[in-house]
């Protein structure tokens, strides 16, 4: 059997996108899979939040060690992403969630990382202006910011393209997969592609293709975040905002539209590829939204949207070597917060796959966490 | 741009205040057609450019009429009913957050 | 509020106020809501205004127009629920309508939905198509049926289709100025087209209407330039004056306070885009309408599509589809057997294929060329809320852009609050030409709710009133 490719990769979202550049950086010879055009889902439609701020535990390490990537984008793939450093900040609208704010800011530090700053009234009125009265105080992570998601992961394919990576898009994706000899095979169509090893980064169809093909159970609940763009309106909020105790995401772009998510979910079809939106729960963010920024109420809503989304039982992604099959390397289940993590998970797996190891901590996101011993309690993977 | 065939003698019309001047209009007119009787040439600039845009479709499609209607930026003209008193305003660029704080 | 109905119609144009009508007389449960203040949609918009208080432009109007007093008087006379002002922003695909009325969004729930949402003048990017003094021709109509206005100094209008003439000879008998009548129809359009004449006949009032129309512009001595190409408005900060080619290629310029632009009328699409119904194109118009049934059902059952919203065909036409959509409707709700349904369409079809005989000769003639989008010049604006030029959407391409979902990525194109109502087609046929590739391939825009905009207060209120959670740090 003639291999073609060092590295097959399903699914050209962002990972997808991210581990092609990586790998083929390193003289490799990757073809990348899926359905649609990359950025056609979760990569390209979500909110564009690049936060450090409020992370897992275990996601930690990987997001800071992902932020110091985004810093240095346009050296990686050409293109800065429309990445903006203007800070996030997450609100404490009363004492009580300053206190848990705080203990969470203790909490990071003791981690050895510094990152993450209480801020008072006073400074949370500086960099957030316009805030409500009601709101004491804060958690910022000033390094943080927003970036276009789309743009990203379209600098990502055009420059996994210039090194010579294969893309096969827009057509039937993995249609079937086999082991021949010491080798994978997919089957795309009529299109066969042969590699070592194979990596699986499709996303919420991640799980999917664990289970079909390689018999790997993740309980990955699909879900469809949804979002909001309004109208342009004049400047007003650098940070990107959040809340210590509601849903709520929220960034002023540079032409003045006001992107709103922070996890209301709509119903995702993800046999269609499409979701349906809930707007008595838009209702609810809208209120929230008022509630920081009282000053809003006559701004129109232009747009809202949902990605299709895979989460985990414990709210964080799979990034792990198959615990079954040999050269197998899966990413995916990003929870909604898998965007900032991009530009590192595809340097992972490139370590994973190139060097057998990484140095940064994935344990926690090993793929046989979810496995359960017959008759024990549900036993959730370890956060550390 | 515009003119009306008849003249609509205050007794009869509706008297709204487009960019500080007042103008008598039949009832049942839209703003945007106020305006354009109030003889404002354009109604908006744009949050892009700044260029100066007027009603182009006058009927609820192509959202060049957007004006600051009693206070309530990005309301399309076309589709408002004048109403005596009204105060409406041309609309430069982003205007939209009303009364900031 | 009363939120739950059988039927909600969208739209009170021809189609929607038979489709009420004949709903009701069933007796479904049956909702108008409208964004006009008043019945008749665009077609016989302020028609009873007109008739009531304005009889001098009644008369200028014509007997065509008058002819929706009937049918609005049938619509008030049944007592039909009718909300107007009031905008759809959502329909689902299990029959709930987001709307907004008095500022104040709210839900709605049919159990079938009639969208009778009409038409649109074909955008038409040319160059200066967004100075003020650019209006589009239908638009002028409607200042002139709602407002009795008419333009003000040299008035030139430019394109092509019935409408064109219509309203330069009702706008000349107004008393505006009409300089010049720019025709993009060709002697060989004339020519092409004469093979449907025998079609034609059968609609022949329609043909004779269109001579008389003619005549009277000669007799007025407003000059048509037949055969024009490369219409573009001149001027800086408003629109100072139009330039052509004629046929033989000479380039000409006329001067113009206003400027009336016509490239034809295509189906609004944006509620059955929303609901990600099955589009066809039509090759000849170069538009998109919901592919339906005979009865006006789309590929999504809950929502039945009448008049021009489903294609071109007049407002004749529309008062037979909305009544057959109201038909089905009723037997797909329990009300009318089928058997019935097909006795009370015979009628009703048969007077719908007499006024659609006439299409296949107006779709050839009048073939839309005020803007042929592989010809737009790279400066020229395409989207027109977030200025996108047809440049920008070719350097675009070139950095590989497929369609017109990666161009809103891309350039914001189509992200503006028109949502692409006024850069959908061009977009769609700009792309297509620079990858040569049919436009069906390229696609069209998703469409997002809220399609008309609705404000974060009215959204807010919208927010289910449960009492307050407790603080989750409390507990």
């Amino acid at each position: 059997m003639a291999v073609s490719h060092d590295v097959i990769v399903i699914g050209a979202g962002l990972q997808g996108c991210s581990t092609a550049v990586h790998l083929a950086r390193r003289g490799a010879r990757v073809v990348v899979l899926d359905r649609v055009f990359p950025g056609r889902h979760a990569s390209g439609v979500n909110a564009g939040g690049v936060r450090r701020l409020g992370r897992h535990p275990a996601e930690i390490p990987l997001s800071v060690a992902s932020l110091e990537i985004w810093a240095r984008l346009p050296e990686l793939v050409g293109h800065d992403g429309g990445f903006r450093a203007t800070g996030q900040v997450k609100i404490a609208e009363s004492d009580a969630e300053m206190a848990r704010l705080e203990q969470r800011a203790a909490m990071v530090r003791d981690m050895g990382f510094g990152h993450e700053e209480p801020i008072g009234r006073d400074e949370l009125r500086r960099v957030v202006p316009t805030v409500a009265q009601h709101c004491v105080g804060g958690l910022i992570s000033r390094a943080d910011g927003f970036a276009s998601p789309y743009h990203t992961t379209h600098a990502f394919h055009r420059k996994a393209v210039t090194l010579d990576v294969e893309m096969a898009l827009d057509g039937p994706g993995a249609t079937g997969i086999d082991r021949v000899g010491e080798h994978w095979q997919v089957a795309s169509g009529p299109h066969r592609f042969t590699a070592p090893t194979l990596v699986n980064t499709a996303g919420a169809w991640g799980a999917g293709i664990a289970k079909r093909f390689f018999d790997e159970d993740v309980p990955l609940e699909i879900e469809a975040p949804m979002m909001m763009v309004t109208a342009p309106v004049p400047h007003f909020l650098d940070p990107v905002v959040g809340l210590a105790a509601r849903k709520l995401s929220f960034k002023q772009m540079p032409n003045g539209t006001l992107v709103i998510g922070g996890g209301h979910r709509g119903t995702p079809d993800p046999d269609r590829q499409t979701t349906r939106l809930d707007f008595n729960k838009y209702g609810i963010s809208a209120e929230t939204v008022l509630a920081v920024f009282p000053h809003l109420a006559q701004v129109p809503v232009n747009r809202c949207w949902a990605g299709i989304e895979g989460v985990t039982p414990d709210d964080i992604p799979v990034i792990s070597e198959s615990a079954v099959h040999p050269g197998v390397f899966h990413a995916f289940g990003f929870c909604g917060h898998g965007f900032q993590l991009g530009p590192v998970v595809g340097r992972i797996l490139s370590e994973l796959i190139l060097d057998g190891g990484t140095n940064l901590p994935i344990h926690p996101f090993r793929i046989d966490r979810f496995a359960i011993a017959p008759g024990s309690p549900v036993a959730p993977a370890s956060a550390t | 741009m515009f003119r009306a065939r008849h003249d609509t003698p205050p007794e009869d019309g509706v008297t709204v205040t487009i960019d500080g001047h007042d103008v008598t209009v039949p009832p049942d007119t839209s703003v945007a057609a106020a305006a354009l009787l109030a003889g404002l040439d354009h109604v908006r600039t744009t949050p892009v450019s700044g260029t100066p845009r007027a009603p182009y479709c006058m009927m609820g499609i192509c959202f060049d009429c957007l004006m600051e209607i009693d206070g309530v930026p990005n309301r399309q003209a076309c589709l408002e009913i004048v109403r005596p008193g009204m105060t409406v305003r041309r609309q430069d660029g982003a205007r939209s957050l009303g009364a900031a704080p | 509020m009363k939120t739950e109905w059988d039927v909600v119609v969208i739209g009170a144009g021809p189609a929607g106020l038979t489709a009420a009508t004949e709903a009701a007389g069933l007796g479904l449960d049956t909702l108008v809501v409208d964004e006009q203040p008043a019945p008749g949609g665009q077609i016989y918009r302020s028609v009873e205004a007109v008739h009531t208080r304005r009889t001098k432009d009644a008369a200028l109007l014509g007997p065509d127009y008058g002819h929706g007093l009937d049918l609005v008087r049938r619509f008030r006379d049944a007592n039909i629920p009718y909300w107007p002002e009031t905008g759809v922003w959502q329909v689902t695909e299990d029959g709930e309508l987001g709307i907004t009325r008095a500022g104040e969004a709210g839900l709605l729930k049919a159990r079938r939905i009639i969208a009778a949402a009409g038409a649109q003048e074909r955008p038409v990017p040319i160059p200066g198509w967004t100075l003020p003094g650019v209006m589009g021709a239908g638009g002028a109509q409607v200042l002139f049926k709602s407002a009795g206005m008419i333009p003000r100094g040299r008035t030139v209008i430019a394109g092509t289709g019935p409408l064109v003439l219509l309203v330069a000879g009702q706008l000349s008998d107004a008393g505006a100025e009409i300089a010049a009548v720019l025709d993009t129809v060709t002697q060989a359009d004339y020519h092409m087209a004469a093979g449907h004449l025998f079609s034609a006949l059968k609609a022949s009032d329609y043909v004779l209407k269109g001579l008389a129309m003619m005549v009277k512009l000669r007799r007025r001595g407003i000059p048509v330039h037949a055969g024009v190409r490369a219409v573009s408005v001149t001027g800086s900060d408003r629109a100072a004056g139009v330039a052509y080619t004629d046929p033989k290629g000479t380039t000409h310029s006329l001067a113009a306070d206003t400027v009336l632009l016509h490239d034809g009328v295509v189906p609004s699409t944006q509620l059955t885009r929303q609901l990600d119904c099955t589009h066809g194109w039509h090759h000849t118009q170069r538009y998109w309408y919901p592919v339906t049934d005979a009865w006006g059902t789309t590929s999504c059952e809950t929502l039945a599509v009448a008049g021009d919203c489903a294609g071109i065909t007049g407002a004749k036409a529309a008062e037979a589809s909305g009544r057959l959509a109201a038909l089905d409707t009723a037997t797909r709700l329990g009300r009318l057997s089928a058997v019935n349904r097909e006795r009370r369409a015979m009628a009703l079809l048969a007077f719908q294929r007499r006024h659609t005989a006439v299409r296949p000769l107006l779709d050839q003639l009048y073939q839309p060329r005020l803007s042929l989008p592989a010809g737009t010049p790279d400066d020229t604006i395409l989207c027109r809320c977030e200025e996108v030029t047809a440049g920008a959407i070719r350097a675009a391409v070139a950095d590989g852009c497929l369609g017109p979902n990666q161009l809103k990525a891309f350039t914001r194109c189509g992200m503006g609050p028109c949502q692409g109502r006024m850069c959908g087609l061009s977009v769609a046929e700009l792309i297509a030409a620079e990858r040569r590739v049919p436009v069906m391939q390229v696609g069209y825009y998703r469409i997002r709710p809220p399609i008309k905009p609705v404000t974060l207060g009215a959204l807010a209120a919208m927010a289910p009133t449960a009492p307050a959670p407790p603080d989750p740090l409390d507990t």
